[in-house]
């Protein structure tokens, strides 16, 4: 299982960087999707090579996929909320998160 | 009347207060009043003489303690004698001759009011002076008139010369004063007591050393000295000449410095008691006469010919006391006192007399100098005649006053040959100098034209006094005429009446003496039979001298007034090297150590303050990028923090301490790693920033 | 290297669909345009589809491709139409701070696998157990998923349920326009 869990972990960082780095909303939106499954990667590996008993891993995992549904709906909804009342999704330009 | 003779004194002085506080601008009726004032003064005064007549010359005396310490009492009291009740009529009698003059002298001057003010001022003092019956009392008074003195003089103070001849006054009576404090002071000592009865009493009862005396006795005649204008400080009259001419004639002639001749009148006793001490005043009386009788031959500014004469005749009723000192104390009889208040008396009226005639005549030709006058006879019919007669008078014409009161005088330097060769020189000199400026100015033709044409007589107010005057100098002198078995000196009288016998001798010599000094001034200055200026030009050096006033202006110039500015400069200098170098050094170096404080706040304390607030300052400019506003980095933040917790526990889990050792260290690296973050935010800050821009 | 081509022999279909995967998803945070991103990002979720039949996980795999694939990524790429003009946007779509976020990415990713590494070491008994004792994943995982939904995840299940609607009726007010 260790291949699964690595490859998660460098999706995962992948993730994260995206976050940090893009400029566009929608890309950090992407971006948190990669998380996402990287973390669902793990569940479901985790899953079947340590824990089977009531399918734990997949339930979470499948939660998960809801959860980041119901996320990206509400993200994007935000997006383009953003877009009408800045002009653009420019991160830089958002910098209302201070003072 | 006597016991209400404070009122004499204090009349005068009402008068000043109403004209000061309420007549000031009321001019006429301000004058008025203070002649009102002393009129009844005169009145008074007269009234109080013939009292004194009555008791026979018996000494009154009235006081009440102003203050009393310890045993001593400081007095404020009345002695009327005859000495007194003489003065007091000649003082209230002349000063109401010079106010109705002033009237008509100082019309249309600003101050015409303050003038009676002064004057008021001056008749109180003098007043106070003649009724004091103690020391301490004539001092105060004695003071007084040297201030009135010196507000009169300065009266016309805008011009220099008037304000240097009255600071002049002041100073040199000073000096005279002076030596009339130690010798008060002295007297106090020994005596216990400053009133006269009192201390001549103890004076018989061999209280004082003789030494003391005779350095009391020399001590009281200084202030003589310096108010009768004695040498060696007669230098102060001449110049007090700068003021209204009625000044002169009643303060500068007839009574302030007559009461040098007063005060020594008064303190007889002490004098009497100490041979030398009178010997001294002698002395002194008679170098001076001589003296401003040679200074008098040939000065050509018309009040000061008679300053000088006052200095001149001064001096004669001084050593006439002093003489009637010394032949006491030696045991002998002599009419000196008599001689010295009698001529007191009579020299009042025909001085004032002629200072008044002088003004007159100034008034009419608007000039001091005899040089420019000549053939007045004829413009002033009032004060040309009553002129001459105060100089017939003056020059010891027989059957004036002059003549009675100089014969006792050259009768009173029997027994001392120098002195009475002397005296009649003096004598001599007086009635050619007198009848030079008569002449002069008088008779002969108009030396100036112009002025003998505008010249005029004066108005009536300035005439009936010289009349009164005129006649008083020729009569009053009348009171002395040995005939009189109850004349003036059996009224007048020091230890014992003096009783005068007609000297016949005496008479002779003295008119020929006066005759010939007026013949002479005629021979030289009407007929002109003998040329003034070649004689001048003969003696050229005593000429010089006397012209020059012996240099005493210049000598004292050279010995004190100089010596006093030097040391007054080298004061100076060392005051404004020295102490005020001190005071600036204080300062300085007060300023100095403020400014180190303020050094020492402004970057110290300051300092620490401001280098927190910097330091904080600092910190927060760096860590406000920190607060970005940009999710992202906050994000960033977070990661690294997460980053270096794993770092950390991974390093304390298995390195065991390899890296992070302690807190400090942690705390060091957790505040480089956010100035890091920081500095890293702040390169990053986007080149603009939009606001928000919300649609419509 | 020998170890990493053995392991790569071993099982080429997982490291195919992990690379796959991998580069896919570095595009997607790198690329500079947004709807390349977008399509990459398709591609990533479908490997991570594959890697979840590869777990035995057919019913997640299967959701994997219809929500995300199929709901997700079309409604990003709606929201790319909707929000910029990406055609012609071509400036750099990563921020400044991409050099100085990626050094903590790699300290995180290398510390993740190291710390997974050091549990294996550490813990040997629970990874390496006996595979007698693991109970092995039933092959009808997916029935198991239906029973269970409606069984022990009952709950969990319609908490979610009301959490999409609130989430879609949240989407509907923010985007809409509001009424003046």
């Amino acid at each position: 299982m260790l291949p699964y869990i690595a490859v998660a972990a460098v999706l995962f960082s992948l993730g994260i960087f995206g976050v940090l780095t893009r400029r566009n909303t929608i890309g950090i939106l992407m971006s948190l999707e990669l998380m996402f499954n990287a973390v669902n990667i793990n569940l479901v590996a985790f899953n079947k090579f340590v824990w089977t008993d009531a399918l734990i891993g997949q339930m979470f995992a499948m939660f998960i996929i809801v959860v980041a549904a119901a996320e990206a709906v509400v993200g994007l909804a935000i997006v383009l909320l953003l877009y009408r009342n800045w002009q653009g999704i420019n991160t830089d330009n958002i910098n209302i998160m201070k003072w | 009347m006597t016991e209400h003779s404070y009122l004499i004194v204090l009349l005068p002085a009402f008068s000043f207060l109403m004209i000061v506080f309420f007549l000031r601008w009321k001019e006429k009726i301000a004058s008025l009043f203070s002649i009102a004032m002393i009129v009844t003064s005169l009145i008074m005064s007269i009234s109080v003489l013939f009292e004194t007549i009555a008791r026979n010359g018996e000494a009154y005396t009235a006081s009440f303690t102003m203050a009393q310490l310890g045993s001593f009492k400081l007095q404020l009291g009345l002695l009327i004698d005859p000495l007194t009740a003489m003065m007091l009529v000649v003082v209230t009698a002349i000063g109401t001759c010079v106010e109705i003059y002033s009237i008509g002298y100082m019309k249309d001057d600003p101050r015409f009011s303050r003038f009676f003010a002064y004057l008021s001022l001056f008749l109180f003092s003098m007043l106070g002076l003649v009724v004091s019956d103690n020391f301490f009392m004539t001092f105060i008074f004695w003071e007084l008139v040297g201030l009135t003195s010196y507000l009169l003089i300065g009266f016309w103070f805008e011009k220099k010369s008037a304000a240097d001849a009255c600071k002049k006054a002041f100073l040199t009576t000073r000096v005279g004063d002076l030596g009339f404090l130690v010798g008060l002071l002295l007297i106090m000592y020994y005596t216990g007591t400053f009133n006269y009865e009192e201390v001549f009493a103890k004076i018989g009862m061999d209280v004082f050393p003789p030494a003391m005396l005779t350095l009391a006795a020399i001590g009281v005649f200084c202030g003589a000295i310096g108010k009768s204008a004695q040498f060696p400080l007669h230098t102060w009259l001449p110049d007090a000449m700068e003021g209204p001419t009625p000044v002169s004639a009643i303060v500068h002639s007839a009574t302030m410095v007559a009461a040098g001749v007063y005060l020594t009148a008064r303190a007889m006793t002490v004098f009497v008691a100490s041979a030398d001490a009178s010997f001294f005043v002698a002395v002194i009386g008679v170098v001076t006469s001589l003296l401003a009788a040679t200074i008098a031959l040939v000065q050509v500014d018309i009040k000061r010919i008679l300053a000088y004469s006052t200095v001149s005749q001064l001096g004669y009723m001084i050593m006439a006391l002093g003489l009637y000192g010394y032949d006491t104390a030696n045991g002998h009889h002599s009419p000196g006192f008599y001689a010295g208040t009698f001529h007191l008396m009579t020299h009042a009226f025909f001085k004032s007399l002629l200072f008044m005639g002088a003004g007159s005549v100034i008034h009419a030709v608007h000039t001091n100098d005899i040089r420019d006058m000549g053939g007045l006879l004829k413009k002033m019919p009032i004060t040309a005649p009553t002129f001459l007669i105060g100089s017939l008078s003056i020059a010891g014409f027989p059957l004036t006053s002059g003549f009675f009161s100089k014969d006792e005088i050259v009768a009173a330097t029997f027994g001392h040959p120098v002195f009475t060769v002397l005296t009649l020189l003096i004598a001599f000199m007086t009635a050619f100098y007198m009848w030079r400026l008569c002449f002069l100015t008088f008779f002969g033709k108009p030396r100036d034209e112009h002025r003998y044409e505008h010249a005029h007589e004066s108005p009536k107010t300035m005439a009936y006094p010289l009349i009164f005057l005129a006649f008083m100098a020729v009569f009053v002198g009348w009171t002395g005429i040995p005939a009189l078995s109850h004349g003036f000196a059996s009224f007048v009288f020091h230890a014992e009446p003096y009783h005068p016998h007609a000297d016949w001798m005496n008479y002779i010599v003295s008119s020929i003496v006066g005759l010939s000094g007026i013949g002479l001034a005629w021979l030289m200055y009407y007929k002109r039979k003998i040329d003034p200026d070649k004689l001048a030009e003969r003696f050229k050096p005593i000429y010089t001298l006397f012209w020059n006033k012996w240099y005493f202006d210049e000598l004292y110039d050279i010995i004190i007034v100089k010596p006093i500015l030097a040391i007054g400069r080298f004061f100076w200098s060392f005051d404004a090297n020295v102490v005020d170098g001190a005071v600036n050094g204080t300062a300085k170096v007060t300023l100095l150590w403020a400014d180190l404080k303020w050094w020492f706040d402004r970057w110290i304390v300051d300092g620490a303050v401001n280098g927190c607030g910097w330091i904080v300052r600092a910190f927060g400019s760096l860590l406000k990028y920190i607060q970005s506003g940009r999710m992202q980095f906050y994000g960033l933040f977070i990661l690294f923090f997460i980053v270096a917790a794993g770092i950390y526990k991974f390093e304390s889990a298995y390195l065991n301490g390899w890296i992070f050792t302690d807190f400090l260290e942690v705390t060091t690296l957790f505040v480089i790693l956010i100035g890091f973050l920081s500095y890293f935010a702040k390169t990053i800050v986007p080149e603009s920033t939009t606001k928000p821009k919300r649609e419509e | 290297m020998d170890i990493l081509l053995n392991e790569l022999a071993g099982r080429p279909v997982f490291w195919i669909i992990s690379m796959i995967m991998l580069v896919s998803a570095f595009m997607v945070v790198t690329l500079k345009n947004v709807f390349h991103c977008a399509i990459f990002l398709i591609l990533t979720l479908f490997s991570v589809a594959g890697l979840f039949v590869m777990l035995n996980a057919e019913f997640l795999a299967a959701a994997q491709v219809l929500i995300y694939v199929g709901a997700i990524s079309i409604l990003m790429i709606f929201a790319i139409m909707l929000s910029s003009n990406f055609a012609k946007d071509k400036i750099r779509m990563t921020s400044k701070n991409a050099i100085v976020v990626s050094l903590p990415v790699m300290f995180f990713g290398l510390g993740v696998i190291a710390l997974v590494v050091k549990t294996i070491v550490d813990i040997q008994p629970l990874w390496n157990r006996d595979p007698a004792d693991l109970t092995a994943l039933p092959a009808d995982n997916t029935m198991m998923i239906g029973k269970y939904l409606m069984t022990e995840y009952m709950l969990p299940f319609e908490v979610v349920s009301v959490l999409l609607l609130s989430a879609m009726i949240g989407a509907i007010v923010l985007a809409r326009k509001e009424r003046s």
